[in-house]
């Protein structure tokens, strides 16, 4: 196995409704989708959206689009309407996700 | 299947700020019998609404003008009836300016069927007592509420287009229920069809955000590439009768639409995908799934619906304090050190002079925006520093882009390129209130 990040195996788009977040995570391949499935947990998920907040996470599967979907609560400091960030609609946290590693086996091209 | 059995349905705008030119490159090339224009955000009548106290002929969306002057001459040839939220936070002048730009282009008279109703500011005033969906009750909010909206279904543009207006306007309607309107309309659906109900929200929900569906927000180069960005080609909707459901985009625009593109876009902004509640119908997208044999044509199948709720959405737009921020770059060595001191300094100002930020944020940011690619090298190279705060009072939030200016004498060395803003506040909460406590009206005028 290798440590890749999931930018490698994955896209993803973030939107936002108040001050929860939504991405979904789309696998390339049929390989991919499984690496999701097992690795791509809400924990881990959570954690790395540990500097942004601490309310759980939901993960919903379509495994028919071989999609997640990360329901982020609290994630966009207050929501677009009064948050101080710049990306306050959280637009950039797509690539947050993205930037996750995870290990797939050698052979993956 | 009979040509006749299709509609076609196109979105000319997705988001406040879209881009003009698409709308016309639809109408152009592409046979639609409806063109929707979406250019609400959730805090937008809040805006427009103090808009029209300072000026009564105002609070429409700033975009009206130049969006229906571009279309509206190819719309009335051809037949092609618009459908629009425009209307904001005032509807009824919204029509006019559309009703007057016809008259100065030298059209017939143009129809508009304005949707009035979504405002239901008086209705809440009558019911502190319910409880907003953050939790808190309306009471805590209402001395400071600006607007209240509630998210209008389907019905009301299936009946504006009843009256055989060219150009329906309104303000808040849920986005998906402007394009499901004019299928309800056109097909003869019936609301409680849930299967052609399905079909027709999905139709919404993947149009309502422009481009994208067919490239934008979704190109990554190397790895999902997409020709030609300049000139995105804006979506529409083959619609049967029977509920058949394709994505396409004019022909020869730039762009892409694929199965990967519309994933993306089924999943934007839902939550649970087996129950995304909109006015007209719990859309339920678990099942969802996508078919592509042809280059930029996606067909969409497996979407179900449950029948709609008791009640409606409101979005409460209340004043919530303001904003200031402020900006101030350091390059070269220590260039992060020194906006470090920077950020010191600037708290301890507002601490000095007795101002306190509900909440204060502190960005670092930075690659070649002082010296170009001299960027490229150092550890950072430069660093732009912004600190930002929320106050209920405006001096306090002036405040803080004044002392991140002054950094540029006060401050550490080489400190430059300051700037500083200042901005209103206008928060959201959302409420259900029971449909029955909202009654919309339809008005046709017709000529300037």
């Amino acid at each position: 196995m290798r440590r890749v990040r999931l930018h490698r195996i994955a896209h993803a788009r973030a939107g936002d409704k108040g001050d929860t977040s939504n991405i979904s995570v789309i696998a390339y391949s049929e390989s991919s989708w499984n690496v999701l499935l097992t690795q791509l947990t809400a924990d881990h998920v959570a954690r790395a959206f540990s500097d942004l907040t601490s309310e759980p996470i939901r993960r919903y599967e379509l495994p028919q689009l071989r999609a997640l979907n990360f329901v982020i609560p609290g994630a966009l400091n207050g929501g677009v309407t009064r948050s101080l960030a710049l990306d306050a609609h959280g637009k950039s946290l797509s690539y947050l996700m993205l930037n996750i590693e995870i290990s797939i086996p050698e052979e993956t091209p | 299947m009979a040509e006749s059995d299709v509609l076609r349905v196109g979105v000319g705008a997705g988001f406040s700020d879209d881009r003009i030119d698409p709308a016309l490159e639809l109408v152009t090339k592409v046979p639609l019998d409806y063109l929707v224009f979406e250019c609400l955000a959730e805090r937008t009548i809040a805006r427009e609404t103090l808009s029209r106290l300072k000026d009564s002929s105002a609070g429409y969306a700033p975009s009206l003008e130049a969006r229906i002057l571009s279309v509206l001459p190819e719309c009335i040839g051809r037949g092609i009836r618009i459908v629009t939220n425009m209307g904001a936070a005032h509807p009824g002048a919204a029509a006019r300016i559309v009703r007057e730009i016809g008259r100065s282009l030298g059209l017939r008279p143009i129809k508009t069927a304005t949707i009035l109703g979504d405002d239901v500011a008086a209705i809440l005033k009558q019911h502190p007592g319910l409880t907003l969906l953050e939790g808190e009750p309306l009471e805590s909010i209402l001395p400071r509420m600006v607007s209240a909206n509630a998210y209008l279904g389907a019905d009301v543009v299936r009946d504006g287009l009843a009256t055989g207006a060219d150009v329906v306007i309104g303000g808040r309607i849920a986005d998906p229920s402007l394009f499901l309107g004019c299928l309800l309309h056109g097909h003869g659906w019936q609301a409680d069809d849930l299967p052609r109900m399905a079909a027709g929200v999905l139709a919404g929900h993947l149009l309502e955000c422009s481009a994208q569906l067919t490239g934008g927000c979704f190109a990554d180069p190397g790895v999902k590439d997409v020709p030609d960005m300049a000139r995105l080609g804006f979506p529409y909707a083959e619609v049967a009768k029977e509920g058949r459901l394709v994505m396409r985009k004019p022909p020869g625009s730039g762009g892409l639409l694929s199965v990967a593109t519309c994933t993306e876009q089924l999943l934007y902004e839902i939550h649970d995908p087996a129950a995304y509640i909109t006015p007209d119908c719990i859309l339920d997208v678990s099942q969802v799934h996508f078919e592509s044999s042809e280059a930029d044509v996606v067909e969409c199948l497996g979407a179900r619906a449950a029948a709609r709720t008791d009640t409606l959405k409101v979005a409460v737009g209340y004043q919530d304090g303001w904003i200031g921020e402020g900006e101030v770059g350091y390059a070269g060595p220590h260039a992060l050190a020194r906006a470090r001191l920077a950020e010191q300094i600037i708290l301890e100002r507002l601490q000095l002079r007795g101002l306190k930020c509900e909440e204060i944020r502190v960005d670092l940011i930075g690659a070649t925006s002082l010296h170009g690619r001299a960027g490229q090298v150092g550890n950072p190279y430069e660093i732009r520093l912004r600190v930002a705060g929320r106050s209920p009072d405006r001096k306090t939030a002036e405040a803080v882009g004044f002392e991140v200016r002054a950094m540029h004498v006060n401050g550490p060395a080489g400190g430059g390129g300051g700037r500083s803003f200042v901005r209103e506040v206008l928060a959201v909460k959302s409420l259900l209130l029971p449909r029955n406590l909202v009654q919309t009206t339809i008005k046709l005028e017709e000529g300037a």
